[in-house]
């Protein structure tokens, strides 16, 4: 198609515009192109890595990037979905914005699902698509597709560029708009005269402010203190974390508040490692396929203290059965999620960065043993009921819980796990071990299958100093296995365990459980992942015996580079507990 | 209960706006009834003003969308008994049929209505006001052939707003003030989530 592309906008500019015909930018003082300005921005704004893919409308900004290469790290992926999931692992693990080039048509569209990803993840991002020139624009030219348009309920921010000089204030705005506040996905969309056009450039200057945009709110003091007496008056308080802590770089000063105030603290799953696993307050997972405590009791608890969560209906199960008792406290830095799912008693909108260290202060310093113990007693009857025959099985086949048992032991709990979406993810969430922040990175509110391997990529690119591991169904995997071309190019260390049970699990325990074992086209086939990763030049095996797994681990994580190891599961195992849909947290299965 | 609210939406003069604001209702599957955009007492600003039957609760939760887009300034919502509003119609009839059968004086005064073009064929009659009162002319010129009707989208101006202009100087101000975080449709205790 890059072929066929670039011989039809020669044409272009023979046929249509014989006027402009692009060739490499030559240096005139104080003049730039608007792709050289791309650029610029990038540097000045301390972006190192691209995730990107060339294309015909986009290619005045890579025939730039060939004279930035020294110091702008483009990584080509192979499809813009893996481009885009992997600035998303980058942004995840870095905490910083991950930055993605795509072509116009579908190179742009081919993103889609990663900004709807992105938004509903909070995840910051800026998308740079080329687009047609501008005097084709609403033709039907080759490749136009109306991206702004298609990307605007997906996107934090979106705008569309078609005059060279206005790329400096817009890249500035959008780097400001993806990082502050709720992050989120920001795309900016340039016409190809955009890109190839010279302009006096007068230098780049970061955006701190826009007028009609409030990222960070006053804080109120007085909100915070009806907070506080709320939990300072509380039995049985119970914090709820979410991904806010973590994006809010806000982990010490959320550590400082359970430990003064002694309340059992629960997570969501994005929210996952913000404090250590076996920290004593942590009291485990939230949601549908959480721990049996931590959902119990979030309808005995008489205060809830939701921090930058959202309330997500996987979490809240049915929403009129949930914690009906309880006051809420919700602090939150965006005000339109106060409110919108639970209905606060005392709402506080801020950075919990700003936020938390002012309640901490004002709680009274305590302990709640006798609550504490109450998790503790329904944590022995998950423990006998459901975890201990999902870490140290009876039966033949191995189980995707002692897979994850033995990475624990092997990494200490230190690498980054990265998942995809389905059964390995929950039982993933569920067990492995964090001893540190930005280690979960999973796809939450959107469950995009094709997420793990595009984003354990960006996440080593993220975080290089560290052990990356991605696991993944033997379904996600075969959504964008093409990243293995990735992998192979760049080199990059990313261990890969396929835990393969031969079906699309999740569904399938769907399906047995809701609708009479009828399973239907969930019993997928699998190429021999060894031998295709052997194609793309990654060392691989596979196992489904328990006495071989331990040391197949052990060889993945000792291998020097990437590996892809195939764990052989139990078929049809399920993933307990579960809050079926439409039931209370309180109505969670252990079987 | 649903009841009928008008949304006042203060924004930047910017394309793509009233597709980010009008698939805030669509995607929830609600009618916009009556939508309307034009400069505010700043160049630089627009005003929308979009008609809504929806109950309290959820034009609460839409407001915050709408404030939350980063083009958006500031959101009001008001009920009818907050705001004075007008909406203005056009209808256009046949020259010979009104001027045979309808006594035309009357016509003007009753329903409070101006000719704004009289031809040899047609004439067109303009009426503004509430809903009810274009409505009436309508009921009345129905009989006599009505060529063409056209009604315009709600403008409003919310009784108890001071205008603008202050809080205009707080949304430009680096550091926010007092005065960005006041916010009257949220009610008093929720004064905070204004911005």
């Amino acid at each position: 198609m890059n072929l066929v592309n670039s011989i039809l906008d020669i044409e272009e500019q023979i046929l249509i515009k014989p006027d402009a015909t692009p060739k490499a930018p030559a240096k005139e003082p104080g003049k730039l192109s608007g792709s050289q300005a791309v650029l610029e921005a990038f540097i000045a704004e301390g972006v190192d890595t691209i995730f990107g893919y060339p294309g015909g409308a986009i290619m005045p900004i890579y025939d730039a990037l060939y004279d930035y290469h020294d110091k702008l790290k483009h990584i080509l992926v192979r499809h813009e979905q893996g481009g885009i999931h992997a600035a998303q692992g980058f942004a995840r693990a870095s905490g910083r914005v991950g930055v993605v080039f795509a072509t116009s048509g579908p190179g742009a569209t081919n993103l889609v699902t990663g900004l709807a990803d992105a938004m509903i993840d909070s995840t910051p991002l800026v998308c740079i698509t080329g687009q047609v020139y501008a005097h084709l624009l609403g033709t039907d030219a080759f490749q136009e597709v109306d991206v702004i348009n298609i990307t605007t309920p997906i996107t934090k921010w979106n705008y569309q560029v078609t005059d060279a000089s206005e790329i400096p204030t817009v890249l500035a705005k959008a780097f400001h708009i993806a990082k502050t506040g709720r992050p989120g996905p920001v795309l900016i969309d340039i016409t190809k005269n955009a890109q190839l056009d010279k302009f006096a450039y007068s230098g780049y200057k970061r955006c701190d402010h826009i007028r009609s945009y409030r990222p960070k709110p006053v804080v109120r003091k007085e909100f915070i203190e009806e907070a506080a007496q709320l939990i300072n008056e509380a039995q049985r308080p119970f914090v709820l974390w979410g991904q806010g802590v973590i994006l809010g770089k806000a982990e010490k000063e959320f550590k400082a508040f359970i430990e003064k105030s002694g309340i059992p603290a629960a997570w969501t799953i994005l929210g996952a490692s913000a404090i250590p696993t076996d920290h004593p307050l942590n009291v485990g997972m939230l949601g549908m396929h959480g721990n049996y405590g931590p959902n119990v009791l979030t309808n005995d608890c008489d205060v809830l203290i939701a921090i930058g969560m959202r309330f997500d209906d996987r979490v809240t199960g049915r929403l009129d059965k949930y914690a009906k008792q309880a006051k809420v406290v919700h602090l939150d830095i965006d005000p339109s999620e106060i409110d919108k799912n639970v209905k606060s008693t005392v709402g506080v909108w801020g950075d919990c960065k700003e936020t938390l260290p002012i309640l901490t202060q004002l709680v009274e310093a305590r302990q709640h043993p006798e609550w504490l113990q109450r998790f503790n007693e329904h944590k022995q009857i998950e423990e006998d009921t459901v975890i201990r025959k999902e870490l140290n099985p009876e039966g033949e086949k191995l189980t995707m819980g002692e897979v994850i048992n033995v990475i624990n032991e092997l990494t200490g709990g230190n690498a980054i796990m990265v998942t995809d979406v389905g059964q390995h993810q929950m039982v993933t969430c569920r067990y492995a071990k964090f001893n540190q922040s930005k280690s979960n990175i999973t796809s939450g509110g959107a469950g995009t299958m094709g997420f793990g391997l595009p984003a354990a990529i960006g996440a080593k690119f993220g975080a290089p100093e560290r052990t990356v591991i991605a696991i993944i169904g033997d379904g996600g995997i075969q959504m964008t296995i093409q990243e293995l071309g990735t992998i192979m190019q760049t080199e990059v260390d990313v261990k890969i365990v396929i835990l393969n049970n031969e079906f699309l699990g999740m569904v399938r325990q769907w399906q047995q459980l809701f609708h009479d074992k009828r399973y239907s086209f969930v019993d997928i086939t699998s190429p021999d992942y060894i031998m295709v990763a052997k194609g793309y030049g990654v060392e691989g095996q596979k196992v489904s015996a328990r006495a071989d797994l331990q040391n197949a681990i052990k060889t993945m994580l000792d291998h020097d580079g990437s590996y892809l190891l195939e764990v052989m599961v139990g078929k049809e195992d399920n993933v307990f507990p579960m809050v079926p849909q439409g039931c209370s947290v309180s109505e969670i299965r252990l079987s | 209960m649903k009841q009928e609210y008008t949304i006042t939406v203060y924004t930047e003069n910017q394309v793509g706006l009233l597709v980010r604001i009008a698939i805030i209702f669509s995607r929830r599957k609600i009618n916009i009834e009556s939508i309307n955009s034009s400069p505010s007492e700043f160049e630089s600003i627009s005003r929308f003003t979009l008609v809504i039957q929806e109950t309290e609760d959820v034009i609460k939760k839409v407001a915050r969308q709408i404030e939350k887009q980063v083009e958006v300034l500031k959101v009001y919502y008001n009920t009818n008994d907050e705001i004075v509003w007008q909406e203005l119609a056009l209808y256009k009839v046949s020259t010979d049929e009104i001027a045979e059968k309808v006594q035309v004086e009357r016509l003007l005064r009753q329903y409070g209505a101006r000719a704004v073009a009289i031809r040899k064929d047609y004439t067109i009659f303009e009426t503004t006001g509430h809903r009810e009162e274009t409505q009436r002319l309508i009921d009345f010129l129905s009989p006599y052939g009505l060529i063409e009707f056209v009604r315009s989208a709600r403008v409003a101006i919310i009784k108890a707003s001071s205008g603008f202009h202050d809080k205009l100087k707080e949304f430009e101000a680096a550091e926010p003030g007092e005065e960005a975080v006041e916010n009257e449709y949220l009610g008093k205790r929720e004064e905070l989530f204004t911005m």
